[in-house]
């Protein structure tokens, strides 16, 4: 696919090349800034040979490059094995929701915008949507597949490098289209079962009164909508917070995640991300610094 | 047509013999308001045509503008998510359905009578008629964005996006309704096209020697005959879905989304080549005056233009690779969007042996139709990339695909349009445009335009999607993207002074003569600028170019211009057959109506009534559109459409 895509644009460029050297070479030299009806009129050569010969040369490549797209389609589309990881992943106005999905219902579970897969494994992603039409797209890894409200796109995912790779919808999809980014975090696979062991797991319970009061208030204020796993917060309209600690960025890699950012998202979303789902919630500053500190011990 | 006789047979003579007076008072529109209300002149519309789609494609550049400073560096906040969205839809609108098809029916409403020797369109009032739908419907959705319920989904305008639940706003609501209004304007604009090329050219014009332009706006017109249609249907529906409770989209009751797209973009690709077969005509003409030579390959390059519109419509879901369609499927249409570039191609290689086996003239013109190859060429090798669905898995929805429609639609219609305006506005005018100036003219657009452009593949390459009204600063696009920023107002300087010097040409250009380039066609043998019966005698034509003949003797046969047929009982003009351009009619023309204007402001209060829900003002409108109608057909004994029988 990268070769194909090289391919293609070399050719492109080729073509750019010598059809603006045909078109300087017949004007530079020969152009003449003169009267126009002091220059005679005649036919000259009738010139077919140009086109025939010009059009022949360029169906060299055009053969070239539909052959070439055909099999690489080919090849792409046939089936691919077992996958060793699949996940649901639904596009939402304007974050992404990753269902990791195993045979054992025990096993999966839900998190939201920054997707682990291990490297050197094919990943399937099913696609879909909430809303809206999106476009699930890793540059790095592969092309666009839209997600699409009543039905169920397949597209693969494989890292071979560790690393983080940035994603990002690109499909338009309202005020926020700009701002729903992802990540794919690629693992070596034995690291990747242990962040799956500890996704899996419900939040660890409060320890402290304080702890106990935050908990309190995020399923008061924001349990109607997010999800923490051992909590009463059960909603599903907004990502799973289960493990937010565990996570690098907030708001569909909006912001950085640390204490300022994560603060200043929850006091007021709308001015971060104007048009974003999440309303500015009427709380006191000891309450959102109550639930704060409680997000912050969901690792 | 309004009306035949067939009875007369009209007396041939010398142009001299027939009075430009009398013709003058049969033609001629009353001045003043009355005469600008119900004038069916095609020169006049045309003009119009072409002043209202320029005034729209300043209004466009300057949305693009205030976008390009909001994206000038990252993190601007400049407009919001909402003023973003709704300019580049907005951009989009104006630019693709009121800007790019509107000037080239305006220049082929001017030029089409003149090029084929004729005296109007085949149906004068409906040619009225589609200007005032056009004006209407234009100034209907700009109503929407003059109050903030412009467009906000895109052109494309996606649906579950554009459904109710996700935009409850009147947004969609004027760009649907809208967009139905404007199709009558395009469906009967191409009607009259494809009956006036048909029917109304000079005696033996036969179809091999009609001026490439009536190819490419013929080919345009069935085209849109053909796929307007099916996206009138696509916003009727999705009106229908938002105000009155269908499901046609809605998926939670059985809808499709991808419905929505398959109906626009059956449209929508077809659409992208009316927008530029015409404009491709324009320098398929305009060249070879420059290069004091015929086109090379009339019938390649004409039978090119029909092959491109027949392969255009089965490519359109090129727009849609990434939405989960079979890859069989995918493979077809990108194979087809492979070849498209083949008649392409035969256009391309006709130009540039055009320019080599000629003498090129360099003039304004000639540097906008000869640049234009290039810009063509570019334009056409990223559309070759998008073709190949791997490819366009990464590119499509990117900064390369802006850089790709915008040389398209720049290169391929705006710069092949500003030629043809230093080709045609001394006919239109009778001045000339100022050379000088337009020198700075096109080197300005030409470097400010590849600027803002050329690197934008680039930035699409490198990943930054479209429609995204702003960018962080780490992903490394600010660069390019600033830029964009600076060629994007080059490219608007350029286009400013064209504006200059038209506004300065008019007062104080040099008088333009009949023919200032010395040019082939038959528009050429009429004074600059035209009567308004165009030709004193209807001329006979013996060649693809009437006034080159006695200096290219490729034949014995001459044209007739100044000898030909008087037809001066009332308006009338030559009626002749399809293919071969013998004359076999008299047709009966109209006289200036008011019907058409009335029609439409009864239509436009009908448009406001579905809009408002105020079903009243809906009812009264088609009974307006009734009452316009039945005075419109009403039969006249002028046009011999009603005959007196005596009772015996």
């Amino acid at each position: 696919m990268v070769a194909l895509t090289w391919g293609m644009l070399l050719i492109a460029i080729g073509v750019v090349i010598a059809i603006s050297l045909l078109v300087l070479g017949g004007v530079v030299g020969r152009g003449r800034h003169v009267d126009i009806a002091s220059v005679p009129v005649e036919r000259g050569g009738n010139g077919l040979r140009w086109i025939w010969i010009g059009v022949g040369v360029s169906s060299i490549p055009l053969v070239v490059a539909l052959v070439w797209t055909v099999s690489v389609l080919a090849a792409v589309s046939a089936p691919t094995g077992k996958p060793a990881v699949v996940i649901e992943v639904t596009g939402a106005q304007w974050w992404w929701k990753a269902r990791y999905m195993d045979r054992d219902p025990a096993r999966i579970f839900t998190t939201a915008n920054e997707i682990h897969i291990p490297t050197g494994e094919p990943v399937q992603i099913r696609l879909t949507s909430a809303d809206v039409i999106h476009s699930f797209w890793v540059p790095a890894l592969g092309g666009k597949t839209d997600t699409i409200p009543g039905q169920t796109n397949v597209t693969w995912l494989q890292a071979d490098m560790a690393g983080t790779y940035r994603g990002q919808c690109t499909e338009f999809c309202g005020w926020q289209h700009a701002h729903m980014g992802f990540l794919v975090l690629a693992q070596p696979p034995a690291q990747f079962r242990l962040w799956e062991d500890a996704q899996i797991k419900p939040a660890r319970p409060p320890t402290s009164p304080q702890e106990a009061a935050g908990k309190a208030a995020f399923e008061f204020h924001c349990g109607a909508c997010h999800t923490v796993r051992g909590s009463k917060a059960g909603g599903s309209v907004a990502p799973d917070l289960t493990h937010i600690e565990s996570r690098t960025t907030l708001a569909a890699v909006t912001l950085p995640h640390m204490v300022g950012t994560l603060s200043g998202w929850i006091a007021d979303p709308q001015a971060i991300k104007p048009g974003v789902h999440m309303p500015v919630m009427d709380i006191s500053g000891p309450e959102l610094e109550r639930i704060r500190s409680y997000l912050q011990t969901l690792e | 047509m309004p009306g035949v006789i067939a009875e007369r047979v009209p007396r041939v003579a010398a142009s001299s013999a027939v009075p430009r007076d009398e013709l003058e008072k049969i033609w001629q529109t009353q001045p003043g308001i009355a005469g600008w209300l119900s004038s069916v002149d095609h020169k006049e519309i045309g003009l119009r045509y072409i002043v209202t789609a320029f005034a729209f494609l300043l209004l466009g550049g300057v949305e693009a503008l205030v976008m390009r400073v909001q994206l000038a560096r990252p993190d601007q906040q400049l407009l919001t998510p909402e003023q973003y969205n709704q300019l580049y839809s907005t951009h989009g609108m104006t630019m693709i359905f009121l800007y790019a098809m509107p000037i080239l029916s305006g220049f082929s409403n001017y030029l089409w009578p003149l090029i084929l020797g004729s005296r109007d369109m085949a149906f004068p009032r409906l040619n009225a008629l589609s200007y005032w739908i056009y004006l209407a419907s234009g100034l209907f959705m700009y109503a929407g964005f003059a109050i903030g319920a412009g467009p906000n989904d895109g052109w494309f305008n996606y649906v579950p996006l554009a459904s109710r639940p996700y935009n409850p706003g009147m947004n969609i609501d004027f760009y649907a309704l809208g967009m139905i209004f404007l199709g009558v304007s395009t469906t009967v604009g191409a009607a009259n096209f494809i009956v006036t090329f048909l029917r109304t050219r000079a005696p033996g014009m036969s179809i091999n020697r009609v001026p490439i332009l009536t190819w490419g706006t013929l080919t345009a017109s069935v085209a849109n005959v053909l796929v307007v249609p099916s996206v009138s249907l696509a916003f009727c529906l999705l009106w229908m879905d938002r105000q009155i409770g269908t499901h046609f989209f809605d998926v939670s009751q059985g809808g499709q989304a991808l419905l929505w797209q398959h109906l626009f973009w059956m449209f929508g690709h077809p659409w992208v080549y009316a927008i530029v077969l015409p404009a491709m005509g324009m320098v398929s003409d305009g060249l070879p005056v420059f290069c004091r030579r015929p086109l090379v390959g009339y019938a390649p390059v004409a039978l090119s233009t029909v092959a491109t519109m027949m392969l255009g419509f089965g490519v359109w879901v090129h727009h849609m690779f990434a939405t989960g369609l079979p890859n069989l499927a995918l493979s077809f249409f990108s194979g087809a969007s492979i070849i498209i570039t083949v008649p392409s191609a035969v256009a391309v290689f006709a130009w540039t042996a055009t320019i080599w086996l000629g003498r090129p003239v360099i003039t304004t013109a000639f540097l906008y139709f000869a640049s234009m190859i290039v810009l063509f060429t570019i334009g056409g090798v990223s559309g070759f990339m998008t073709a190949s669905v791997p490819v366009d898995w990464q590119l499509t929805d990117t900064y390369f695909v802006v850089a790709h429609i915008h040389y398209v639609l720049i290169g391929i219609n705006l710069f092949p349009v500003i030629g043809g305006v230093y080709l045609w506005f001394p006919k239109m005018t009778g001045r000339m445009l100022d050379e000088r100036l337009g020198r700075w003219n096109f080197w300005t657009t030409f470097i400010g335009f590849n600027l803002a452009f050329l690197p934008m593949h680039l930035t699409g390459l490198r990943g930054m999607p479209r429609r995204i009204y702003t960018y962080p600063h780490e992903m490394g696009w600010d660069g390019l993207n600033l830029i964009t920023t600076i060629g994007s107002f080059l490219l608007a300087l350029g286009v400013l002074l064209l504006v200059i010097n038209v506004l300065t040409s008019l007062r104080h250009g040099v008088a333009a003569g009949a023919n200032p380039w010395d040019a082939g066609t038959l528009e050429w043998a009429t004074p600059s600028p035209p009567p308004p019966y165009n030709f004193r005698v209807i001329p006979h034509v013996a060649s693809r170019h009437p006034l080159w003949e006695s200096r290219l003797k490729e034949s014995d046969e001459r044209s007739l211009i100044e000898d030909g047929m008087v037809l001066d009982h009332g308006r009338e003009t030559a009626g002749s057959t399809p293919l071969d351009g013998e004359p076999d009619i008299i047709l009966k023309m109209p006289e200036d109506s008011y019907a058409p204007f009335l029609l439409t402001i009864a239509a436009s209060a009908g448009f406001c009534g579905l809009l408002l829900h105020l079903w009243w003002l809906a009812e009264v409108g088609v009974a307006g559109v009734d009452v316009a109608l039945a005075v419109w057909l009403w039969p006249e004994r002028r046009l011999g459409q009603r005959v007196e029988v005596k009772h015996v």
